[in-house]
């Protein structure tokens, strides 16, 4: 591994080493470029991960305080956790179920396809699906994205096989394994999927992607890499000329340190993003840096989400196996007939009884609940997940009545449904009952959001500077050797898993960071 | 009989009932908490079977019984499983106890909330009826103490392996090599679907 001096100024630090920042990381490291990778959580492995739902998370979920605001349920059921995402190396990439899914073409252009809704900010990407394709495919090839590259589909396991019962005799088209970023067959030195379960606490086969063994280590071994775990960032600073200069952060001994930089990219996911940037406000950017256009931290999406439970009067055992073990795509298509503009997925789910118990109903009690509970082992579940309408007034601030033990202020995350949101997640509500009453379902349940895991949005790229923070290569507009590398770019959400996307832009910015700095025009 | 201990970890009195290794309490240690809760595991059941004895007892360390005993009650109309032995409330009591322990506003609030239940109960609420005890948690449904108590019941009801396997729910599965060989696709009841949607499970 490399060992680069706090004082040298020529390498690129990245904050973050998840879907976006260890992507990134790797593919400058693979062109010769001189990395520092600073990551707030802890080193983990195949090995140390952990088969139990509550240990795990305590391992691996960010559980720095944050606050949240506004009238979606999260903020009443979860005040201190709106989000289910990761401190640790890898970030969520350890989390993720490994759904990968492309966008569609006019998820790319919805100010153009669904015109001026009402309390949203839609507006176009400055890029299209097209310039997206090439992309894309490198991030499928280099995640071994199933049913893509010739790979194989996963096996369906039983949670599977009631989704595909009662979807396709709902009339459903689109029902398969999905599109997995879970090794099928052993790939890329890493072994094939066991059927484990517990996806979201760390695949201890290592089958499913994540940049913690695939891209970091692969980023180890080109000697251009000092990553730097249980490294909390603080501040980024910048030069009399207005160009970002160094970051500042907290090692594990718990001293501060600066690192000096050339360009610096940010990839703490949709919330931390966006705060970094506000804490790291001086007398020449007041508001933040790169907050010209005041977009810095809004525009917060966490798609439109919700899961059906449903019980059987046989056996599931829904815990056997891949976690996201199948998807109905029929719904993701934007067909304002239903009711609502843009689209949603419907995809397989399973949680084990400690975290049924915290999230089947919150708050809920009494004998319905326990019914749930006794019936765990003849459910059958579903997660819905789909387009949320990006709104100005949705935003993450910094919260300066709180503060973390670094003494900074917390993330305020505030959320309002928007209309299109609550119809949405009504026909998906409808739909995913009635795939399981069509599998003979006896009883059927509306369970609400999770913590969100889709955090999306918080510096969205745009053609221009006054309505974004960043272009179409997550370069800021007001500062051009400041990045926005993770789901934070996003200008809308589409109805897809995010991951995929955050990697085929991640891989994007590598080439035109390589190329610019080529240039000396970095 | 020796009687399984109720260990200080919720998940640790799961595995002193599987592995026994918990030695048995003597008279000296029972006299130190100020509250004791005993009970039996009912014959034939899988818990038991786990259990190297079906006697359970828990030591209070801030707690009284009566207390203990109305938190236990507490919990059984919060979250009503009749299969599930009162070993497994008793893991709320001692979650609860240990709030207490190490926070004596939250020992106050506990108890003022078992004499509130027992208000709203008329009487004794761990002796009370059925229907009286449910009508009497409806009464404080919504107040902190009814807050703190069903919070804890998520975790010290649900996370530990008496009640994973009272519903059929085996806990980690690596160490047994995944269910690629072990039924993970061995539903019956419904038509397969075909291989494009899919495809048979590599083996190696």
């Amino acid at each position: 591994m490399a060992k680069i001096a706090f004082d040298d100024d020529s390498a690129v630090v990245i904050i973050g080493s998840g879907a976006g920042g260890g992507t990134l990381a790797n593919e400058l490291c693979q062109k010769g470029i001189k990395v520092v990778v600073l990551e707030a959580g802890a080193m983990q492995s195949v090995a140390s991960f952990i088969n139990d739902e509550w240990k795990s998370f305590s391992q691996l979920a960010w559980l720095d305080a944050r606050t949240t605001s506004g009238n979606w349920r999260i903020a009443k059921d979860f005040p201190g956790l709106p989000a289910w995402i990761c401190k640790t190396v890898g970030g969520t990439t350890t989390h993720w179920a490994g759904a990968s899914l492309r966008f569609q073409e006019h998820e790319f252009k919805v100010r153009t396809h669904y015109g001026a809704i009402k309390g949203a900010n839609l507006m176009d990407w400055p890029l299209t699906l097209k310039d997206l394709e090439p992309w894309y495919d490198k991030a499928e090839d280099k995640m071994g994205v199933t049913r893509t590259h010739g790979i194989p589909g996963l096996p369906g396991n039983n949670n599977f096989k009631v989704m595909h019962a009662g979807a396709t005799k709902l009339g459903y088209k689109e029902v398969h394994t999905g599109n997995m970023a879970i090794n099928s067959r052993p790939r890329d030195g890493r072994g094939s999927c066991q059927q484990i379960g517990f996806c979201f606490q760390g695949c201890k086969s290592g089958a499913k992607w994540s940049t913690l063994y695939t891209e970091l280590p692969k980023a180890e071994a080109t000697g251009n890499l000092d990553l730097r775990p249980e490294s909390h960032v603080t501040r980024i600073e910048h030069n009399a000329a207005g160009k970002v200069s160094a970051v500042v952060y907290v090692d594990k001994a718990g001293q501060e340190q600066r690192q000096k930089a050339r360009i610096v990219c940010v990839a703490g996911n949709s919330i931390e993003t966006p705060r970094l940037l506000l804490m790291s406000a001086s007398d020449k950017f007041r508001d933040g840096l790169a907050n010209s256009s005041g977009q810095v931290g809004r525009n917060y999406m966490r798609h439109m989400t919700g899961s059906v439970y449903a019980a059987f009067k046989e056996p599931v055992q829904m815990f056997r196996g891949t976690t996201m073990a199948g998807v109905v795509g029929d719904e993701a298509r934007n067909n304002p007939k239903r009711g609502f503009v843009g689209g949603y997925e419907m995809e397989t789910l399973s949680l084990g009884v400690p975290f049924m118990a915290a999230f089947l109903d919150p708050g809920g009690w009494g004998e319905e609940f326990a019914w749930w509970m006794e019936h765990y082992s003849q459910l059958a579940g579903m997660w819905l997940v789909g387009e949320d309408m990006p709104r100005e007034t949705n935003r993450v601030t910094l919260n300066a009545k709180v503060k973390d033990k670094y003494g900074n202020p917390v993330p305020n995350v505030h959320f309002d449904d928007h209309a299109n949101d609550v119809a949405m997640r009504n026909h998906a509500y409808t739909q995913g009952e009635r795939v399981y009453q069509a599998a003979g379902a006896i009883r059927t349940f509306r369970t609400p959001p999770y913590p969100s895991t889709h955090n999306l949005g918080t510096c969205r790229m745009g053609a221009s500077a006054a309505d974004s923070v960043c272009n179409a290569y997550g370069q800021t507009h007001d500062i051009p050797n400041l990045f926005i590398s993770d789901g934070s770019q996003f200008t809308t959400g589409g109805a897809e898993n995010p991951t995929l996307t955050i990697v085929a832009l991640a891989i994007r910015q590598a080439d035109h960071i390589a190329t610019r700095m080529s240039q000396r025009a970095l | 009989m020796q009687a399984i201990r109720i260990a200080t970890a919720s998940r640790g009195a799961a595995s002193a009932a599987t592995t026994g290794h918990q030695a048995p309490l003597t008279r000296r240690e029972f006299l130190k908490g100020t509250g004791l809760l005993l009970g039996t595991l009912a014959i034939g059941t899988p818990i038991a079977a786990l259990a190297p004895s079906r006697a359970w007892a828990l030591e209070l360390k801030a707690l009284d019984t009566a207390t203990g005993d109305t938190l236990l009650k507490f919990g059984r109309v919060l979250y009503p499983h009749p299969n599930l032995p009162d070993a497994v409330y008793a893991l709320l009591v001692k979650d609860l106890d240990a709030m207490a322990a190490a926070d004596p506003k939250m020992a106050g609030q506990l108890r003022d909330g078992v004499a509130g239940l027992d208000r709203a109960a008329g009487g004794a609420f761990a002796k009370a009826k059925p229907a009286a005890q449910l009508a009497a948690v409806k009464a404080i449904e919504g107040k902190p103490f009814f807050a703190t108590v069903r919070g804890k019941c998520v975790t010290a009801l649900y996370d530990n392996e008496m009640t994973w396997t009272a519903f059929g729910y085996p806990g980690e599965s690596f160490s047994k090599g995944g269910y690629i060989r072990r039924g993970f696709q061995d539903l019956k009841w419904l038509p397969d679907p075909p291989e494009d949607a899919s495809p048979p499970p590599f083996l190696g």
